[in-house]
């Protein structure tokens, strides 16, 4: 155990002859949160999608509590792992996705039970009562029967994140969960978000909210062009950027 | 004209009618249900990345459609046993409506299974289910309330082609018509009877995929 929750060593991704991400770095420890900000087109989502093996990746390694995602290396050659030994890894990670992507033909209950049934193998009722502890705890609770066609975008990204968080991973992704919403939805999901830092959850978040950013990280990455372009802590980034780039960036977005 | 319309004789011979129709319901009870497994393996075929799978389901699935059934029926029936494949009239006729059944509904579930987005695959995956898993709870039960409403039009077709089995003296619904025409001569009642019970089994098979479509339906 190196002690890091998450480290990102030089990742490589390219699609085709595009390189989107071109030797990132990375190392985040148990209980931080990370918000990952950056132009589009500059490689933060693909960077999260990258440690759930969502996308694969040419070069570097991903690891998490230790364990080396989505590759093995033997005698020099790189092989993606078996299909059943990467799922087993992606469960360690739980993702929220910026158009909530829930199974429309299952309840709120049952979109949070059925990897607790699949993956996890509780028992239905067990895993009815875990769907419904986390379903109360993202404000849902009458709503659980409820189907998502029958539900508000915010209401739908909060039943995402319970069903990602039911499953008790070890780090939460977040892919511009608020992106999708009306305005007067985003506030309710962030609140979600805010609660599970404050519980100690440990998070990565690609967002554009840059004042959640500010208020809710304990570290915030700027991605430029496929790379870090500057990291620290949020009042450092926010207030006195070290790079053009980044400085120009947080001009043209929105701080409210 | 002066042509009086007399059902006596048609009705004398209605059971007749009833047990051909009874075995048309039969054959494309089999040749269906063989038929929807066929399809779906096929449309997971034309969907793959694997040239290995999807060539072959393609060129399966071109040639069945574009050679007329009563062709294949009869080809299945007199040409086979040329070839030293023999097989009895019914069989001969389940395996080809299987056949040709399977080649139009693949691309039946190839549309169900397109119209499931990505995104819910994703999901699943991120959740940490297998491959296997999201096809089962996910894929399937989507890609079926998607395929619902055009199955219901595919399957009354195929239920219709049965007609063809007579072609082979299959003794089905229209065979039997064809067998009390010629016995009681009585051409236009023995059609009209027999029309009625073609059109009273869609309606019904018809009500049931409609009520089927409800129940699955989705609330919104």
């Amino acid at each position: 155990m190196t002690g890091n929750l998450l480290e990102i060593r030089d990742l490589h991704k390219r699609y085709g002859d595009v390189e989107v991400l071109k030797g990132v770095d990375c190392t985040m420890a148990q209980g931080d949160v990370i918000s990952i900000i950056g132009s589009s087109g500059s490689g933060k989502t693909t960077m999260l999608r990258c440690i759930n093996m969502l996308e694969e990746f040419q070069g570097g390694s991903i690891r998490i509590d230790g364990e080396e995602i989505g590759y093995e290396t033997t005698g020099g050659t790189r092989r993606r792992k078996k299909e059943k030994e990467i799922a087993r890894q992606r469960a360690m990670t739980g993702m929220a996705f910026q158009q909530f992507n829930l199974f429309p033909h299952m309840s709120a209950a049952e979109n949070v039970m059925l990897g607790l049934v699949k993956v996890k193998g509780m028992r239905r009722d067990e895993a009815r009562s875990v769907a419904e502890k986390w379903l109360d705890r993202v404000g849902l609770a009458e709503r659980r029967d409820r189907f998502p066609g029958q539900l508000s975008g915010g209401q739908q990204q909060r039943v995402a994140i319970a069903r990602a968080i039911a499953m008790n991973p070890k780090l939460m992704l977040f892919d511009e969960v608020t992106s999708a919403l009306d305005p007067e939805l985003v506030n309710e999901v962030l609140q979600v978000i805010k609660d599970l830092a404050r519980d100690g959850m440990s998070m990565l978040l690609v967002t554009h909210e840059m004042r959640f950013a500010y208020e809710v990280s304990s570290r915030v990455i700027f991605m430029n062009q496929g790379r870090i372009g500057e990291e620290g802590n949020p009042r450092e980034m926010f207030l006195k950027p070290q790079t053009e780039r980044l400085a120009e960036f947080l001009k043209t977005s929105t701080f409210n | 004209m002066g042509y009086t319309l007399n059902f006596s004789a048609v009705w004398r011979s209605f059971d007749q009618l009833l047990m051909g129709l009874a075995l048309s319901l039969g054959l494309a009870f089999v040749a269906i249900t063989i038929g929807c497994v066929l399809g779906l393996v096929t449309a997971f075929g034309l969907l793959s990345k694997r040239g290995m799978l999807r060539h072959p389901a393609r060129i399966y699935v071109t040639i069945i459609r574009n050679t007329p059934i009563l062709v294949l029926v009869l080809f299945t029936f007199f040409a086979l046993p040329q070839l030293g494949i023999r097989l009895g009239k019914i069989e001969s006729f389940v395996a080809t409506l299987a056949l040709y059944s399977g080649a139009y509904l693949a691309e039946v579930f190839r549309g169900g299974l397109l119209a499931v987005p990505n995104g819910l695959k994703e999901a699943g995956l991120a959740i940490g289910l297998t491959q296997s898993q999201i096809r089962n709870s996910i894929v399937m039960p989507l890609m079926l309330r998607n395929v619902l409403p055009s199955l219901s039009s595919t399957l009354i077709s195929l239920f219709k082609d049965t007609s063809l089995a007579a072609a082979i003296a299959v003794p089905e619904l229209t065979f039997e018509a064809r067998k009390i025409n010629v016995e009681t001569f009585r051409v236009i009642e023995t059609w009209i009877v027999a029309s009625c019970l073609y059109v009273a089994t869609c309606s019904v098979l018809a009500a049931l995929l409609r009520r089927l479509e409800r129940r699955m339906s989705i609330p919104r």
